[in-house]
């Protein structure tokens, strides 16, 4: 899913963290080395009890025996930092992709070919999101991406039988489904990572780059959110509505597509009064590929010092991403197996995420260009959408000014 | 013979020296029972202090919690900070989030504490409830408040929907977010507003509101010349106290728009928040936050000035 969510409210720990570093420092230096732990292979991650029997099963191929750990979303990051300082990181941790890079610079992780892990077989652009300077850190059994949820009512009520495949296309789509009390389309647009993992798609499809967002490409994508709001298609409130907020307005009916991802199919299968569809977003021209950001978190092995536990906190990880375990993992979380041929067969099983296999081929990661200093670039985007959307600025002012800050480094 | 000076001497420098470690302690008893004190004051405040200071001139990131390193860089995230775009924004945004929060909160809490004053049947139930803002958890307060704002289905836009008022984009216009930040934050600080001057008002003795009303001092003449002179101590408190207690709000406001629309609400507080446990910068979000100490800091000497000066009017 997306780090966005889960990442307001992480001050208390953090803080403390902040402060007692020098202290655990010093006092927990090198406690850890050479101690043989004997206790079972601690787990780390923010999922839920969903994720356990796929743990278990796990551990029952391996021989390994495991405890498994659900921390709160936005409370893993800091808990991570803090166990670092004080050498107390668990075997197997997992980590949001976007954040892999970021500590894997600290040099917190060990590289998977340690373990015989090279990523042969998956996806490249989760291979991407894995590797720091040339080493693999992290893999994933599968990932999610974004997409485009339809009602599909609405669509025939509109007498739309075919689901649009450019930006004019969608605008044209959108103006014709908005009604009185509903939008023809929403995304999230706020201020913080999650809105800019949204506007990637656009920016992305478009041959926009995180590197420079003033480039013509990036305003063109920003223009078309712009005229979608101008349309009237998309609501103001675009601005502060969060993915989850724009899914709550699909199902009451008052937004005719949206753009979300699978993680949502759960809670879309759940209820009887949207019919809806998906399909992949559109590009500006025809010709163009959709480049979505690449989703979903990956598994790593930290160095806790004890060279056994980490070979098999290693088998751990090596089954959790083998091709038996990642169709068992899609069927269980609605998301798309990392290996190309498990996921066709995931898409075969599940016409429901068919458009996210296919959307996930061309997906890229977001730190696969600039690495652990993403969070600066997307920063500059959300503020730059914002800007704009508001009506502060017109798109290619927005972009420019976003960009400027921080610029001065 | 030469014994006797011999033995006297030492007997008398001891004597000295003990009188002279009895006026030492005495001089360092009043030092000692302040000792638990200082302690306390260096470890819970003097230290995190120092270390904000010290991480202000550093590069501290993510890999500074594993390796222990964080490159000393000076300046340089005052100088990233105060060159941003954004920090003149925060800058005003602060100013004026404090000044219209701190204007009204004080507005309306001395109307209503002077209406308290007079009992009446259930004024004291009334003002318990008025408490109620202080006693709700702020997270759950802003996450409240942001449903009542909401544009297209929340409740204030209905009722003024009533009166025919077009539906108002409160959290989304970036120039009605700030009003309605304020607003809200209004609504939390009247409680506090009104404690504190009601129990100033029982203070004034009832004799001197007998004697004025003899001289024909009623109304608005013994407000102006009886209460105002008699509560201006508390007033100055109430007034200072609540500048620095508004100048670091950070929850309401992430709460009800996390800073935006495009930072129209984004303040000193929530910006150092942002740099340090969003994008774990802590080097500028401790730059940032060493700047709100300065200005909390000119604040509480005008309040440590105010209240040294009241006892000899």
């Amino acid at each position: 899913m997306e780090t966005a969510r889960k990442r307001h409210g992480k001050a208390p720990t953090v803080a403390v963290a902040a402060v007692l570093v020098p202290l655990t420092l010093s006092a927990c230096g090198g406690a850890a080395a050479g101690v043989r732990n004997t206790g079972p292979l601690v787990i780390q991650d923010y999922y839920d009890e969903l994720r356990d029997p796929l743990y278990q099963a796990c551990a029952r191929r391996t021989g390994l025996d495991i405890q498994v750990n659900h921390i709160a979303g936005p409370g893993l990051i800091p808990k991570v930092l803090q166990q670092s300082s004080s050498r107390t990181l668990p075997d197997v941790l997992m980590l949001d992709n976007p954040d892999v890079q970021q500590i894997a610079e600290s040099g917190a992780l060990s590289p998977l070919s340690d373990y015989g892990m090279h990523g042969e077989g998956m996806t490249p652009g989760v291979v991407k999101a894995g590797t720091y300077a040339g080493e693999l850190y992290g893999l994933a059994p599968s990932v999610n991406t974004l997409s485009i949820f339809y009602n599909k009512a609405l669509f025939k009520a509109a007498g739309i039988t075919k689901v649009p495949r450019t930006w004019d296309e969608l605008r044209a789509t959108a103006k014709r489904l908005t009604a009185p009390g509903r939008y023809g389309f929403a995304m999230s647009n706020i201020n913080t990572y999650e809105g800019s993992w949204q506007f990637l798609p656009f920016m992305w499809g478009n041959g926009g780059t995180e590197e420079d967002i003033t480039t013509p490409e990036t305003v063109q994508a920003l223009q078309f959110l712009v005229d979608l709001r101008n349309d009237g298609s998309m609501s103001k409130s675009s601005i502060i509505w969060s993915q989850d907020d724009v899914i709550d307005q699909f199902i009451a009916g008052k937004a005719a597509m949206v753009v979300n991802g699978p993680w949502q199919i759960p809670a879309l299968r759940k209820q009887r009064d949207v019919d809806w569809g998906t399909f992949t977003i559109p590009t500006r021209l025809a010709s163009q590929t959709t480049v979505a950001p690449l989703g979903g978190e990956l598994f790593t092995v930290p160095r806790t010092g004890d060279r056994a536990r980490m070979a098999d906190a290693g088998r751990f990880v090596k089954c959790l991403v083998s091709p038996e375990q990642q169709l068992e993992t899609a069927k269980v979380t609605q998301t798309v197996p990392t290996n190309p041929e498990v996921a066709e067969r995931a898409a075969a099983e599940d016409p429901a995420i068919a458009t996210f296999v296919t959307t996930v081929r061309t997906a890229r990661s977001r730190t696969a260009m600039l690495g652990p200093d993403w969070p600066k670039a997307a920063t500059k985007i959300y503020n730059g959408v914002q800007l704009a959307l508001t009506g502060k600025a017109p798109p290619a002012q927005a972009l420019r000014l976003a960009q400027g800050e921080g610029a001065a480094r | 013979m030469t014994s006797a000076p011999l033995s006297l001497s030492p007997a008398a420098a001891r004597g000295r020296r003990n009188l002279l470690w009895a006026r030492l302690l005495r001089r360092a008893t009043p030092w000692l029972f302040t000792l638990p004190a200082m302690a306390f004051v260096a470890m819970f405040f003097g230290y995190p202090i120092v270390q904000n200071v010290v991480m202000s001139f550093q590069e501290y990131t993510t890999s500074t919690f594993y390796s222990g390193h964080a490159p000393w860089v000076g300046l340089g995230n005052y100088v990233t900070i105060l060159s941003s775009y954004l920090f003149t924004t925060t800058l005003v945004n602060t100013a004026l989030f404090t000044v219209g929060s701190i204007t009204f909160q004080f507005a309306i809490g001395l109307a209503l504490a002077l209406f308290f004053k007079r009992n009446f049947p259930l004024s004291g139930f009334l003002r318990s409830l008025l408490l109620l803002p202080w006693l709700l958890p702020l997270i759950a307060s802003s996450a409240v408040w942001k449903w009542l704002l909401d544009q297209e289905s929340g409740a204030l836009n209905q009722f003024l929907g009533l009166f025919g008022i077009p539906a108002v984009p409160w959290l989304v216009d970036p120039t009605l977010a700030l009003a309605g930040v304020i607003g809200v934050n209004i609504w939390l600080g009247i409680p506090f507003n009104v404690a504190i001057l009601y129990s100033g008002l029982q203070a004034v003795p009832k004799e001197l509101y007998e004697a004025g009303a003899l001289d024909g001092a009623t109304g608005w003449t013994a407000f102006r010349h009886i209460t105002w002179p008699n509560i201006r101590s508390v007033v100055s408190i109430v007034i200072v106290l609540g500048v620095v207690y508004t100048l670091k709000v950070v929850d309401i406001i992430l709460g009800l728009t996390g800073g935006g629309p495009a930072n129209s609400t984004q303040t000193l507080a929530t910006n150092a928040y942002n740099k340090s446990f969003v994008e774990f910068d802590f080097g500028q979000g401790a730059a940032i936050s060493n700047v709100l100490v300065v200005v909390s800091l000119v604040f509480a000497l005008i309040y440590l000035f105010i209240s040294r000066r009241e006892p000899h009017e």
